[in-house]
């Protein structure tokens, strides 16, 4: 089939070392004593796992289930018990850990009840959400959830899907072996995905130095029936990038900023059309994927591989040379020394390559750039890493951004190229993740700013509020007209209705039918404010001073996690109105200031945030002294344990509530005695030097 | 008549300057300052008041008004470096010493539940009841250690943040290379 082919800029002509690994069919890795299955697999969000250490699983039982819409399960790869969920080594540059389900294998390799899924019965939205339970991923190397790139654009026609099998990269056959064993499966799967993005063609890309993988192809679309183009494409790196392949056999070139779906076209990696078809006609979702062992070793091959072996296992089936030295996943261009073999095979490892300096001689030392341009004139992706190299090397990471960083797919082109042997790619993955760095941060340290804005603006508010309970509370008792016998706690009737509740467990927390107007203002829900109740009941009541908060203000703020009342208002109310009874001219006049002055403090509360002191000794001394001098505070304060001095003394009335289990609460309260005896001590230490500075 | 000509005529255009002016002042007046927003947008907002102030706005306020802005040591040589630049400031090495980062943790089998790291936290990042375990949200906690001195019990401790697979940055290869080559 004659078809008109297109181009991309730049590439190239790596050794292709692909031969070697394709003389022998694909061969089943035996199982190993132990399969770790990280639960992270995928782009997106991590599962969550749903068995327990001592399960007995069976092979393709979910163990992590799909965390949010961008995420795929995870599954068993063998029969077996799991043994561990715990952290452990990852094949990632970083070396670090990650949650694995750990399973030890029964060597029965028993499946668990498969049925294949009627897809042409359901909506395409349960096929999406079928092959996310079944974990199919894209598995050309990026693993990104296929259910996710399997939704049409809105208001683009579908034109193409795509069909990657064009395996660019050096050593890795896993594709060109696929297609020659299984190709039927595969064009099924590629049939799945047309029907579901509703695309008028299907365009399979071959790399024409897989003739074999082309032939097999075209009989089996013949064989099938269907109309899919096989196509020979020039031999290139990176042809197999999506947009590359996409440009090449459709001429569209898929903007930064768009996805490809907004042209009608989409992209998917033959493994990935084939394990579709195996999740929807034979219910097995995704337990194995095929991994080329290539590179140093004895017999390189295809090995149909449970996900979870670890890599030292696999390459072992292959025969490492004595000299091997390290262990590369992925490709030479792309791919990276795995910092431990022990790590698992996941979905994303299309190749194990044996390292060995025969084979990849250690580089010479990197020379500084000569801005030659070689490799902006190999970047597929016409960008100029010799500008992004300077800026990223000089922390100019802005700079970056401004010549397109993350358009950048980190093929290696330009490092390969370089005559200076400089690191191109190292440098964009540092800036990129320097980038994404600092992105976390902003948005941790925005977060941190609302929370405490609006903190800051709650203190303010229930100190305000305060106030004016306060000199409302002394304005009634001053009032010679004001009833001398307590008022009813919710002062009659207006207030009455929708309050039955509340006063219900008003009467319950405050002992004494005291008049408390106070009491209900701190409650957000109310409809009628007491106060107005209290008025109506009593009309020549003075109106409360001007400035004095709104209580309505508060309601209109989100209520949400308030500072433990504990018994707050209501205490709070008594300690106002048993003083007012004392000196009650003098009360209201005070609190009219401070209903005038509007936020004036008045015994209330420390300052939101405790006074910075330069020497942190100190000011914890202060804190602790204030709180001795304190008069009763509002909110809490009431059922602590006080100041630490006091409570040191008498620890076990400090606020720990009585409980029938008395051994353990025993327990409890001698550590916490030791840790309050400790503390105390160490106070009385710190406090010792400065006495006689007053605090202020 | 001439010179009272040209002093209408300049009058009349102080009149319509001054006017002009006037009407800018009220129009495009600009509450606060806004170099305090930039400032505050780099500070880390950690809210430790380590800095002496109670909180970054304020020492961001501060650092418009002339303070040094080498007081911030959540923020690091790094946050020092990118004040200098908004500011045009010599960069100074930084006040104190620069400490990885942390999180606070509550020890919940001594925790009393007495409410006061909860009202020490700057960011609301603690919950618990009276007489109920606290709990800090680790996710919010910006490790300021503003709850520790108040705890009775000592309960609280940081902890410093591990890094995983999703915070782990790559390392600059030329600096990676050096640091190599040194050891």
């Amino acid at each position: 089939m004659l078809m008109n082919l297109f181009k991309f800029k730049g590439g190239v002509k790596p050794p292709t070392h692909k031969a070697e690994s394709v003389a022998l069919p694909i061969a089943a890795a035996p199982l190993s004593p132990r399969l770790i299955v990280p639960l992270h697999q995928s782009i997106g969000g991590t599962p969550r796992p749903v068995v327990a250490v001592g399960d007995n699983v069976l092979k393709g039982q979910l163990i992590g289930e799909a965390d949010g819409w961008i995420s795929a399960a995870i599954h068993a790869p063998t029969s077996g018990a799991v043994v561990a969920i715990a952290p452990y080594v990852q094949p990632h540059p970083s070396g670090l850990d990650a949650l694995c389900v750990v399973i030890e294998p029964d060597g029965e390799d028993r499946w668990i009840e498969r049925r294949p899924f009627d897809h042409a019965a359901v909506s395409p939205d349960e096929v999406r959400r079928y092959l996310q339970q079944s974990g199919v991923v894209g598995l050309g190397g990026a693993v990104f959830p296929t259910h996710g790139k399997l939704t049409p654009a809105r208001h683009v026609a579908m034109d193409e899907v795509v069909i990657n099998g064009a395996e660019c990269e050096p050593f890795i056959t896993c594709d060109d072996v696929l297609m020659r064993e299984r190709a039927a499966d595969i064009l099924r799967g590629c049939a799945l995905f047309r029907d579901l993005l509703q695309a008028k063609k299907v365009l399979i890309g071959i790399e024409d130095n897989k003739p074999e993988a082309a032939a097999a192809m075209r009989a089996a679309v013949a064989a099938l029936g269907e109309d899919f183009a096989v196509v020979e494409v020039p031999t290139l790196y990176p042809t197999g990038g999506a947009k590359q392949l996409i440009r090449v056999l459709t001429g569209k070139e898929v903007p930064a900023s768009k996805r490809s779906t907004e042209l009608g076209v989409q992209c998917f990696n033959v493994a990935t059309a084939y394990t579709a078809w195996r999740a929807v006609a034979h219910g097995e979702p995704v337990v194995s994927r095929l991994v080329t062992v290539a590179g140093n070793v004895e017999t390189p091959r295809n090995y149909d591989t449970p996900i979870g072996t670890p890599m030292a296992d696999l390459l072992a089936l292959a025969g490492p040379l004595p000299d091997t030295d390290g262990i590369v996943m992925g490709g030479p261009m792309m791919g990276f020394l795995v910092p431990d073999a022990k790590a698992p095979v996941v979905k994303a490892s299309n190749c194990l390559i044996a390292h060995s300096p025969r084979l990849f001689p250690p580089k010479a030392p990197e020379m500084p750039c000569i801005r030659c341009t070689a490799c902006a004139q190999v970047c597929p992706h016409e960008l100029q890493p010799f500008e992004l190299y300077w800026f990223a090397r000089a922390h100019n990471f802005g700079k970056t951004q401004e010549y397109a960083l993350f358009d950048c797919i980190e093929c290696g082109c330009c490092a390969y190229v370089c005559p200076s042997r400089i690191p191109l790619v190292h440098y964009f993955r540092f800036a990129k993740s320097e980038i994404w760095a600092r992105e976390r941060e902003k948005t941790a340290a925005d977060a941190a700013r609302a929370r405490y804005e609006f903190k800051q603006a709650r203190e303010e508010r229930d100190k305000a509020e305060k106030a004016g309970r306060l000199a409302r509370a002394a304005v009634q008792s001053a009032t010679p007209a004001a009833p001398s016998t307590p008022l009813p706690p919710r002062g009659g009737g207006a207030g009455g209705e929708g309050e039955v509740d509340r006063s219900q467990a008003h009467s319950s927390t405050s002992p004494s039918p005291r008049p408390s107007p106070a009491r209900g203002e701190g409650e957000h829900e109310q409809p009628a404010s007491p106060q107005i109740s209290a008025e109506a009941a009593s009309p020549p009541l003075l109106t409360p001073a001007p400035s004095s908060p709104d209580p309505r203000d508060c309601r209109k703020s989100p209520a949400t996690p308030l500072p433990p009342r504990g018994g707050g208002a209501g205490g709070e109310g008594a300690a106002a109105s048993e003083t007012a009874a004392g000196s009650s001219i003098a009360l209201a006049t005070a609190a009219s200031r401070a209903g005038v002055m509007g936020n004036a403090p008045f015994f209330d509360e420390p300052p939101p945030l405790p006074n910075p002191s330069p020497a942190r000794g100190e000011g914890l001394q202060e804190r602790g002294s204030s709180l001795l001098r304190q008069p009763p505070r509002g909110e809490g304060v009431h059922e602590q344990p006080a100041s630490p001095q006091i409570s040191a003394e008498t620890p076990v009335q400090a606020g720990i509530a009585p409980t029938s289990d008395e051994a353990a609460q025993a327990a409890k309260m001698s550590t916490i005695q030791a840790a309050m005896a400790r503390a105390a001590a160490r106070r009385a230490e710190a406090a010792a030097p400065p006495t006689d500075e007053k605090p202020t | 008549m001439e010179i009272l000509l040209a002093i209408a005529i300049m009058t009349l255009g102080a009149v319509t300057l001054g006017a002009a002016l006037g009407f800018a002042s009220v129009k495009f007046r600009v509450e606060g300052d806004p170099l305090v927003g930039k400032i505050d947008a780099i500070l880390p907002q950690t809210q430790c008041g380590q800095c002496g102030y109670p909180g970054c706005k304020p020492y961001a306020e501060a650092i418009a008004q002339g303070e040094a802005i080498n007081k911030c040591p959540p923020g690091g040589a790094e946050g020092v470096q990118r004040l200098a630049d908004l500011l045009g400031r010599e960069v100074k090495p930084l006040d104190a010493e620069e400490q990885p980062k942390a999180a606070a943790v509550i020890d919940e089998n001594t925790c009393i539940g007495c409410t006061l790291c909860i009202q020490a936290c700057p960011v609301d990042a603690i919950v618990g009841a009276a007489k109920q375990m606290h709990t800090v949200l680790a996710g919010q906690c910006t490790g300021c250690t503003l709850c520790l001195p108040p705890c009775p019990v000592e309960c609280i401790r940081m902890q410093p943040l591990a890094e995983s697979i999703e915070t782990w940055k790559w390392k600059h290869p030329a600096l990676a290379a050096g640091e190599a080559a040194r050891c």
